[in-house]
């Protein structure tokens, strides 16, 4: 008790000391820098063409325009050849929502098994997984292409059928997963591993299988570590290009967001009007969920990478 | 053709009603499945549980892993060796083809400079900020600012910095882009930023810094939140200036995490496409291995080439693996 009341003063102490008013200004100059050109992106989405085409949104300031016009343009407005954001807006959502749900599943399963089974070579299976975390997306994308086009056959027998997916989502959800299990794996691991050894014994006494002791005690237990996770996969999904680009076969019909506003930077790469706001649509969502949940998102950083 | 006929007349409701009933039946699936092994398994006798186990929650994971990473880099190792359309073999010609095109060299060069300024500055600016951050009062808004480009796309962080970095070509009109104006508020003439070599890769490389620098600062700043007060403190009473803290003390005292930072970086900047391919498109010497790779086996259709890139990106990394893997295994056998 005096001990913790003293550290506690220690660090109320040190709070004054070290705080330097230089080092405060300095690192305020750095965050503004850092926000403004986002910052910049949003004004800019809220101007009139006319206007951002005309102007630095600096000027806005001093000249205060606002019209929503761009995102009622970029949002609504399309051919069926070029359909409107909106469209792409829900296939993020139907690509995102199992991208997340199918690999936080499998992991946690796989996770539980590695930290609680008894098996011979558990630890070389798990350094393995680990190290699968840095195989390049870009190694697999040819091979694992013509899986899902054409199967896969060894000589005349045939492993896996042609499954005539290409064009759907299901591609871009298996990616996802596959890209996602090693990361997802590793941080779970950690965690689930550290439940105490005890708690477990003690069910195992009481006449729990692996599947209760699974339900009853290793999941309601990682809930935090799957929140994390959760955060930290969505992101990744939802801000993905790569794997919507490849395994999205070409298809506007279930193209993300991010492969829409690529091609958009492509086709017309300076209609800021369209750009800015289509951009903002896209950063939108991650945003909100990141200042909602940033705590979780920092927790799930720091059990993947701080070290002693 | 009746198909064609029939998409036309598809409205973006009608194909995002679809996607959704194929969303719903894919989950819906998932979860009777999860749901109906579980029942069955758990009802199962102690001894059938005991195989049972494996096969509910290690298998699936095992499978997808073997299907999905193991397979295919054995494929674009044997497809590396071999011609455009994966019929012949052709030894090592890809990989010639890689060290001596000069086109492809810089593209190597390139990787290579991101590979080294993108980790360091990220680092520096990062760990410069957690320290500067570390004994304030109220940190949370400076970090959350600089820690915001980690929630956004590298394609809407291409747009914004697209959006920055605008030039415009016609002297009469004003400038949009940021860094014109700044340029010609001091009496400059600004270049074409992205269109200039070399300082265009410079230019983009910032773009990366910009995101990463926060995943830095949040990870060093909680490892320096380990640092014991009594140490620094004691540094403080021998009369140490605050970078000379920073250097002899806390950076020695957070090396490890340190270490883990620089590889988390080096590795997502190997395989970094999407800055460069919303920024340049690869164009004006700004390429890197990961966007070539996609050209080459997407764009070009060749196989070969586009493999032996993949190869080399993944050699490149192999350090960084068994680094970690021995960190891995070091921290283990101390706990």
């Amino acid at each position: 008790m005096t001990a913790s009341a003293a550290s506690v003063r220690a660090k109320g102490r040190a709070k004054n000391i070290f705080s330097s008013p230089i080092a405060s200004a300095a690192a305020w100059i750095i965050a503004v820098v850092w926000t403004v050109p986002t910052f910049g992106l949003l004004v800019s989405s809220i101007r009139p063409e006319k206007d951002i085409n005309s102007s630095g949104w600096w000027t806005f300031f001093s000249d205060p325009n606002i019209s929503f016009e761009n995102y009622q343009k970029v949002l609504f407005e399309g051919t069926t050849t070029n359909p409107p954001l909106f469209q792409f807006f829900f296939n993020s959502l139907a690509v995102t929502l199992p991208a997340v749900i199918f690999p936080i599943t499998l992991a946690v399963f796989a996770a539980y098994a590695l930290a609680w089974f008894d098996f011979r070579g558990r630890d070389a299976l798990f350094f393995g997984i680990f190290a699968l975390q840095v195989v390049p997306l870009q190694l697999t994308l040819v091979p694992l292409l013509q899986l899902f086009a054409k199967g896969l056959q060894i000589g005349d027998v045939t492993i896996i059928p042609d499954l005539g997916i290409t064009g759907t989502y299901i591609p871009i959800w298996i990616a996802h997963t596959i890209f996602a299990l090693p990361l997802a794996i590793f941080l779970l691991h950690n965690f689930i591993s550290q439940i105490p050894k005890e708690l477990i014994e003690a069910a195992r006494v009481d006449g729990a299988g692996p599947f209760t002791l699974f339900s009853k005690i290793v999941l309601p237990l990682s809930v935090p570590a799957i929140a994390s996770f959760l955060i930290f996969q969505f992101l990744w999904v939802w801000n993905d290009l790569l794997v919507g680009l490849t395994f999205g076969a070409g298809s506007k019909e279930v193209a993300p967001m991010t492969v829409r506003i690529a091609e958009m930077v492509g086709t017309r790469g300076s209609g800021w009007e369209v750009l800015t706001a289509g951009a903002f649509i896209s950063m939108a969502v991650p945003l909100i969920v990141f200042f909602a949940l940033q705590r979780y998102f920092v927790r799930g950083l720091l059990a993947g990478s701080v070290k002693g | 053709m009746q198909f064609a006929i029939f998409a036309a007349r598809k409205t973006p409701w009608d194909i995002i009603g679809e996607n959704f009933t194929l969303l719903a039946a894919a989950l819906l699936a998932f979860a009777s499945v999860v749901v109906v092994l579980f029942l069955v398994a758990g009802r199962a006798t102690v001894r059938a549980q005991e195989w049972l186990k494996y096969l509910v929650f290690l298998v699936p994971a095992l499978l997808l892993l073997l299907v999905g990473l193991i397979y295919p880099t054995i494929r674009t190792i044997i497809f590396s060796f071999m011609d455009a359309k994966s019929e012949n073999f052709v030894g090592l010609d890809n990989y010639v083809w890689a060290f001596t095109i000069p086109e492809i060299l810089v593209v190597l060069r390139n990787t290579a400079v991101w590979v080294f300024l993108v980790p360091f500055f990220s680092t520096a600016i990062g760990l410069s900020i957690a320290y500067m951050t570390d004994h304030m009062k109220r940190p949370n808004i400076i970090k959350s600012l600089i820690f915001m480009p980690m929630a956004i796309s590298f394609v809407g962080a291409g747009v914004i910095w697209r959006f920055m970095y605008y030039f415009e070509p016609n002297e009469k009109r004003a400038d949009i882009g940021l860094l014109s104006a700044i340029v010609k508020s001091f009496g400059g003439t600004p270049p074409n930023w992205l269109l200039e070599s070399p300082g265009n890769t410079y230019l983009l490389i910032a773009v990366m810094v910009w995101i990463q620098t926060g995943f830095a600062m949040v990870v060093l700043s909680a490892a320096m939140k380990n640092v014991p007060d009594e140490i620094v403190e004691a540094a403080m009473l021998d009369g140490a200036t605050p970078i000379k803290r920073l250097v002899r003390v806390t950076i020695p005292m957070i090396r490890a995490t340190l270490v883990v930072v620089l590889t988390t970086i080096i590795i997502g900047t190997l395989k970094v496409f999407d800055i460069v391919r919303t920024m340049t498109g690869g164009n004006f010497q700004t390429n890197v291995i990961a966007n070539e790779m996609y050209s080459q086996a997407f764009r070009q259709m060749n196989y070969g080439t586009g493999s032996a890139l993949a190869i080399i990106l993944f050699v490149a990394m192999i350090p960084v693996i068994i680094y970690n893997i021995r960190q891995l295994r070091l921290e283990r056998t101390e706990r």
